[in-house]
Formats: structure tokens, C-alpha cells, sequence
């Protein structure tokens, strides 16, 4: 009875020493921000870490929870670094590994984390996880159950199952949140006679009202306030480059619900347009904007700037890039500034952008009806 | 007695900068001048000695720590997940692998990769920079000693078709560019820390080469031509102005630099000015950076021919068809020439054969991208899923 006493005491004190212990290196870590601010004391944090039991792991994870990304990944290393010899050593903690893996209410970076450090350790065991992922907050977590339901669906079509192949695929497709996934399926999908309206699972906005053209000659239009970034009256004209700047009502039939200013406008060149719209919202949440466009662009929520950036074509794809923004309840405005440049090339026509609102695992958000 | 612990320790001494000096510690090597300095050189007959996988993608070269073998990789469906990998350059054992995420963005053209720049090192520790603008310091043995997000901290810094500019260290600091069309920087940042020296605006145009040291001045080769600054301030020393590729680096001796302008032009820089010594414009590196070997310039244009020309003049002494096309730079030991094709013909030219001669050629079978490396008497090469050693 003594014994147990005396153990018992001993772990609590162990536990308590090594909470003790960590505390004060993971705060370290966590202060680290831009430009290399806190890097001296992450530094000796990171050496304190790394020489931590195994069983620290899901502290150290849980570390990760509302850390900024660079915090996010000195925490990455030191865990990749005791999962290691951890699995060497045969001591990794995989209940409490597993365990905070499930818990959906940690972020989904560190979950991801674990989900890679169990499938190294454990790969029978992350298998057998992997199908209650399809619904995850994390768009990285769901690719495994989504991978997994679309190889399900290709063996079933081989040995000539369409019904079973179907199903599988439209699961798969339920839950998939990544392009080239999506992409995938939804040939496949096509193919089998199920065609999938990919503007709505993506979440595009297709109807906008656009106006143009304003002057973009020498890349000035880029810096310059045109009417529109002033006030938003869409039965007013302009004087434009070359023409009367006006609105237009746009309806985009693309799949992948590009905007495109050519259209109504024809090829111009040193051009800006800009690209106006209400969103519904049925309630005040956070959301992100996801934009794809290779030309100099500004994007405005509710006359908030939320980014602008002058590359020209350099390039564009679905989320290029991520705007995390607050949507209020109600109407919201969304205003797009698409300033097209001087270049002559064939690879240069496009004057154009695809947007959609999405959450931060990628799920369209659909208006209030 | 005491003689011989006095020769005994000049040899330990002796032996022990040589292993300094050896190795192969950023892309192009020593100086990056893509020539070894070597005693050891690999030699033409070269074939496959070992080969390990790796992690993912990439076209930044490995380099070489004494007899450690340092690679970075991109992984993952966008190439987010980015790997630094430490193998032994003895066995390819892999001693190693640190995986740490994107901050910036990872977008790049379908032919490049995240894991473009080539990493570099002081001896003591490894800097590993990506075209996402992640940039990481590790010791030898895989500690993380520092990191940075050049684009989470600004936020415009990056080109949609990928970044490239391979990092060095001059002293104490090293010398990051992230040049683009938007918001476009380099950098001079502590080597202890990871924190800015300096931060200096450079020219608003996509850049993909890489910084060469002259006379311990740091060259930035831009659009705009060619700039010298000092690399603990950042101030300019001297500026070349007269244009430059955005592809293809510079090639630099103790006394020029050969830089790839109005095809090339060699220039004797010195505090305040620039003096052109001549300009071949038939000379037109193609995606690889002219190496000089000896009293010679070697170009290799974009029709994959290797051009030998006179570093006196710029007049052309021979060419040399290879079997292209090439995305690699070509590097040199001894009197060879090494370079891989894209379809991964690793080819080995004699340059003091009249008319150039390629004496070997080893299929390696997948496409390669990458400028090869050299150390202790072996080549290094990798592609998106091998790392090779060639002795």
C-alpha cells in the first residue's frame, strides 16, 4: 500500500515537474512572430522540448492550437523530432496521440500532425481512422477517407459494379474539399452519368455587376481610385479609356466560374474593370474569400481592402489565394478591382478572376435564398 | 620525439582545413563558382555508387558538409509539406529529416518546384530556403536553430510561377533574395538569429538567379543589370545597369565577374564603379549559369551547346553539341565538365580535347533538373524521387 502511495506521489510530482517544464519553453515558442522576433529565446526552447518524454507529445500538440504558422512550425520539428525516437524506442503515446487526433475542437494543423506521426507509427491503425475523417475540419485530414472511397469506387467499376462505384464516388465527392481530387471525381462522376454542378460545390459566385474601362496605362490604374472604390451606383457612367465606363450585368456559365472581363468588353489592353456584388449571409460568421487571378487585383469586403497585389500574369489557379474575412449578417459588398497590363503576348489575354466564399476547410457557403 | 608530435600536428592542422575547405556548401559550390576546388577530382568514368528516395520534389541541388549530403524536397497535393533531408554521403544512410510547413504560398509552374533554391551552409549550420519564402536554420545534426516566413511577414512577396534564387553566406550573414514583379526584397539576415541585418527593395521584376560573391562584395544580378553591396549593411557598393538575364547567374574569378548581359559581359567592379573589360553577345547562356574553368568561359545556350570561350576576349574557341535540353547548370572539376540533361543523360565533356569531347554519359533514367554537385571525388545529383551519388 506503501508502495502504491509512494508511485502514485511520484508520478503526480513527475507529471507536475514535466508540466512545469514545458510550460514555460512552449510560451517561448508561441511568442515568436515576424521577422524573426523571439527567435533567441525560441531557440533554447526548442533544445528544452525536444529532450521531453514521449508522453508530452499531446502538450506539445496541443501547443500548436491557435499558434501563428511560424510558431506552428518550431513546434512541427520539435514533435517530429520526439516522434522519431519515440517510434524507434517503441514509446510513442499512441492512445493520447489518437485521442487528441479525434478531438475536433483542436486546430486542425496539430491533428494533421498527429494523424502523420500515428500513421508512421501505426499505419494499420491510421487505416482504420481514416474513413471517420470524410466529414473533418480539416480539408488536409478528409483527402485520406476521400482517396480511400475513390480507389473503392475504381475497383468496384473494374469488376463492372456502376451502382457500387457510384455510391463510392459520390461519397467521396461529398466529402472531397480539394481540387484536384474533385476534379478527379467529378470526370469520373460524368462519365458514370452523375454530372456534378461544380460552381456549387466549390462556391462560386457567378453573378456580378462589372464595369469598365478605366485607364491602366503605364500600370497606373493599379494605385488609382477610379468612382467605384468611392461610391458603388450602378446606373451611373463614367468617363472611361477610350469609351464610356459603365456597368453591366455578368453571369458567368463557366465551371469554374471565371469572370471574365473580355466578354462584355472585348480584349483590351492597360485596362482596369471592376466587378461588384451582394452576398446574403445568413448569419454573422467568419468565412474566407478564396480568389484565383494572374492580374493586378484588389479585393474590398463591406469597403474593407481586404489585399491587393500588382503580378501580372504570372499565373492563376482555383485559391490562389486565401482571404479570411468576418461576413456580416445580411448583405455584404464585394468589390473586385481587375486591372488588365500592356503585355501583347498570346499568354496574356486573359483579363479575368474566379471567386468563391468558402469556410476554412473549403466548404462553399451558400447565400440565404 | 618532439619532432615528430610537431609534424603530427601540423598534419591534424593541415588535414583539418582541408576538410574545411572541402565539400560543397550552395548551389555551384565553392564561391558558386561551379568549379570544385577539390585536390580529389571525380574523374570521367563515373557510375552509380548509391542511391537513396526522397520525400518529394524538387530541383534544388544537394550540397555537401563534410560527409554529410544536404537535399531539400516539397511534398504534399500543393507542396506544402517541406522536407531538409541529412544523408551520409559514404552510404546515403539517412541520418536525418526534419518536415515543416509552407507559410508562404507554394504556387509554382507545373516544371519547377517549391523546392527550387538550393540550400547553403557556413559549416556549422544549414539554411534552407524554398520558393514559398520559408527559410530554416539548422546545426549539422538536424537542430532547428532558427526560422523565418519571408512572405507571412510580407505578404507580397512571391511570384506565382515560383521563386529560385538560391541563398549564400558571406561572414556572418546570409544573403537572402526574394525578388518578384510585387513586392520585391533582399535580404541580409544574421546567421546567429535569423533576424534582418538589412532589407533592401529591389527591382519590382520576376528574378530567378542567384547572388555571387566578389572581392566580398555581394552581386545581385536583376533585370536591371548587376549590383554590388556590401553584405553586412546592404549599402551599394557599385551598380552595373546596363540589363541582365533573370535566368542564368553570373560566373565569378578573383579578378571579373561574367555575367549574363547582352549575352556576356565581364566586368571588373570595384567601391563606386564599374568597368567592362568585353561583351560577346553571341555568348547566350540558356538556363544554366557559363562556369569559368582555367583561362576559359563555358557557355551552354539554350540549344543545349556548350560554348568554350577565351576569358581574355570573349572570342569563341570551340562548340560542343551535347544531348540535351538542359534546366541544370553545368559544374567542373579537374579538366571535366559535368551536366545532366532534363531526360537524365548525366554527361561527362573532356574541355581540353581540341574540339570539346563528351568521354561519357550515364543514363540516369529520370528527368533531372538540378545543377550537380561535387565532393571528395564523387558527383552529386538529384531529381523529384532519387538522390545519386556518382563516383
Amino acid at each position: 500500500m506503501r508502495i502504491l502511495a509512494t508511485t502514485l506521489l511520484g508520478l503526480v510530482l513527475a507529471s507536475s515537474l514535466h508540466a512545469a517544464s514545458l510550460k514555460e519553453p512552449l510560451a517561448d515558442i508561441r511568442a515568436v512572430d515576424k521577422e524573426g522576433a523571439g527567435n533567441e529565446k525560441a531557440t533554447a526552447a526548442w533544445q528544452q522540448i525536444t529532450k521531453a518524454d514521449p508522453a508530452a507529445l499531446p502538450e506539445i500538440l496541443a501547443a500548436m492550437n491557435g499558434a501563428n504558422p511560424l510558431a506552428e512550425n518550431w513546434l512541427r520539428a520539435a514533435v517530429g523530432v520526439i516522434a522519431d525516437q519515440a517510434i524507434e524506442a517503441k514509446k510513442l503515446p499512441v492512445e493520447a496521440v489518437q485521442a487528441f487526433l479525434m478531438d475536433t475542437k483542436n486546430s486542425p494543423e496539430p491533428r494533421v500532425v498527429a494523424f502523420d506521426v500515428l500513421q508512421r507509427a501505426k499505419p494499420e491503425l491510421a487505416e482504420e481512422i481514416t474513413p471517420q475523417l470524410l466529414e473533418d475540419p480539416s480539408s488536409e485530414l478528409r483527402r485520406h477517407p476521400v482517396a480511400k472511397l475513390t480507389s473503392m469506387g475504381d475497383e468496384a467499376l473494374a469488376q463492372d459494379k456502376k451502382n457500387a462505384a457510384l455510391t463510392a464516388y459520390q461519397q467521396a465527392m461529398k466529402g472531397a474539399r480539394d481540387e484536384d481530387q474533385i476534379k478527379d471525381l467529378a470526370k469520373k462522376l460524368k462519365d458514370l452519368g452523375s454530372p456534378v454542378d461544380l460552381p456549387t460545390h466549390f462556391g462560386f459566385i457567378r453573378s456580378w455587376k462589372l464595369i469598365a474601362p478605366f485607364t491602366n496605362v503605364e500600370r497606373k490604374g493599379y494605385d488609382t481610385e477610379f468612382p467605384p472604390e468611392k461610391e458603388i451606383k450602378l446606373d451611373a457612367t463614367y468617363p472611361g479609356k477610350n469609351a464610356e465606363a459603365k456597368w453591366v450585368d455578368f453571369t458567368s456559365t463557366d465551371e469554374y466560374g471565371q469572370i471574365d472581363f473580355n466578354k462584355p468588353f472585348t480584349m483590351l489592353k492597360e485596362v482596369t474593370g471592376y466587378a461588384y456584388t451582394e452576398f446574403d449571409s445568413a448569419e454573422e460568421r467568419d468565412a474566407q474569400i478564396r480568389l484565383g487571378c494572374k492580374n493586378g487585383w484588389k479585393v474590398w469586403l463591406n469597403g474593407q481592402l481586404l489585399f491587393a497585389r500588382d503580378e501580372y500574369h504570372r499565373g492563376a489557379k482555383l485559391d490562389q489565394y486565401k482571404l479570411p474575412v468576418r461576413l456580416k449578417k445580411g448583405k455584404n459588398q464585394i468589390l473586385v478591382k481587375c486591372c488588365q497590363n500592356e503585355q501583347t503576348e498570346q499568354w496574356t489575354v486573359e483579363w479575368q478572376f474566379q471567386l468563391r466564399l468558402c469556410d476554412a476547410t473549403g466548404t462553399a457557403i451558400v447565400a440565404k435564398k | 620525439m618532439k619532432l615528430s608530435f610537431a609534424l603530427l600536428s601540423s598534419f591534424v592542422i593541415l588535414h583539418s582545413s582541408l576538410a574545411l575547405a572541402a565539400g560543397w556548401p550552395q548551389f555551384r559550390g565553392p564561391n558558386a563558382s561551379a568549379v570544385s576546388t577539390e585536390a580529389n577530382a571525380p574523374g570521367p568514368k563515373l557510375d552509380i555508387a548509391w542511391k537513396v528516395d526522397l520525400p518529394g520534389r524538387g530541383l534544388s541541388s544537394p550540397i555537401i558538409v563534410g560527409d554529410k549530403v544536404f537535399v531539400t524536397c516539397a511534398s504534399g497535393p500543393d507542396q506544402a509539406s517541406l522536407h531538409v533531408s541529412c544523408f551520409s554521403a559514404k552510404d546515403g544512410k539517412k541520418l536525418w529529416e526534419r518536415v515543416m510547413k509552407a507559410t508562404g504560398r507554394t504556387m509554382a509552374h507545373n516544371k519547377t518546384s517549391v523546392a527550387a533554391p538550393t540550400p547553403c551552409s557556413d559549416g556549422e549550420r544549414v539554411f534552407a530556403l524554398y520558393s514559398s519564402n520559408d527559410l530554416f536554420a539548422f546545426d549539422l545534426e538536424g537542430n532547428l536553430l532558427w526560422l523565418r516566413g519571408l512572405t507571412f511577414d510580407y505578404a507580397n512577396a512571391s511570384n506565382s510561377l515560383g521563386m529560385s534564387s538560391s541563398p549564400v553566406v558571406v561572414g556572418d550573414t546570409l544573403v537572402v533574395q526574394a525578388e518578384n514583379d510585387s513586392e520585391s526584397l533582399a535580404f541580409g539576415i544574421d546567421v546567429a538569429t535569423g533576424k534582418n541585418r538589412w532589407k533592401k527593395e529591389r527591382p519590382k521584376a520576376a528574378n530567378w538567379t542567384s547572388a555571387v560573391v566578389f572581392k566580398e562584395v555581394v552581386a545581385l544580378q536583376s533585370s536591371k543589370g548587376l549590383t554590388g553591396l556590401n553584405p553586412r549593411t546592404g549599402e551599394i557598393e557599385w551598380d552595373y545597369t546596363d540589363g541582365a538575364a533573370t535566368i542564368p547567374s553570373a560566373a565569378v574569378t578573383q579578378n571579373a565577374i561574367y555575367v549574363p548581359s547582352n549575352g556576356v559581359t565581364a566586368l571588373t567592379p570595384e567601391k563606386g564603379s564599374v568597368s567592362q573589360i568585353w561583351r560577346a553577345e553571341g555568348l547566350k547562356p540558356g538556363t544554366g549559369s557559363p562556369l569559368v574553368l582555367g583561362d576559359s568561359l563555358y557557355v551552354l545556350n539554350g540549344a543545349g551547346v556548350l560554348l568554350k570561350a577565351s576569358l581574355t576576349n570573349g572570342d569563341e574557341a570551340w562548340k560542343l553539341r551535347l544531348k540535351g535540353p538542359f534546366s541544370g547548370s553545368p559544374v567542373a572539376a579537374g579538366k571535366y565538365i559535368y551536366i545532366a540533361s532534363e531526360r537524365g543523360d548525366f554527361q561527362v565533356v573532356d574541355t581540353t580535347a581540341k574540339e570539346g569531347e563528351v568521354v561519357h554519359t550515364l543514363p540516369l533514367k529520370e528527368t533531372v533538373l538540378c545543377t550537380p554537385a561535387i565532393s571528395d571525388g564523387a558527383v552529386y545529383l538529384r531529381s523529384d524521387k532519387t538522390l545519386w551519388k556518382l563516383k
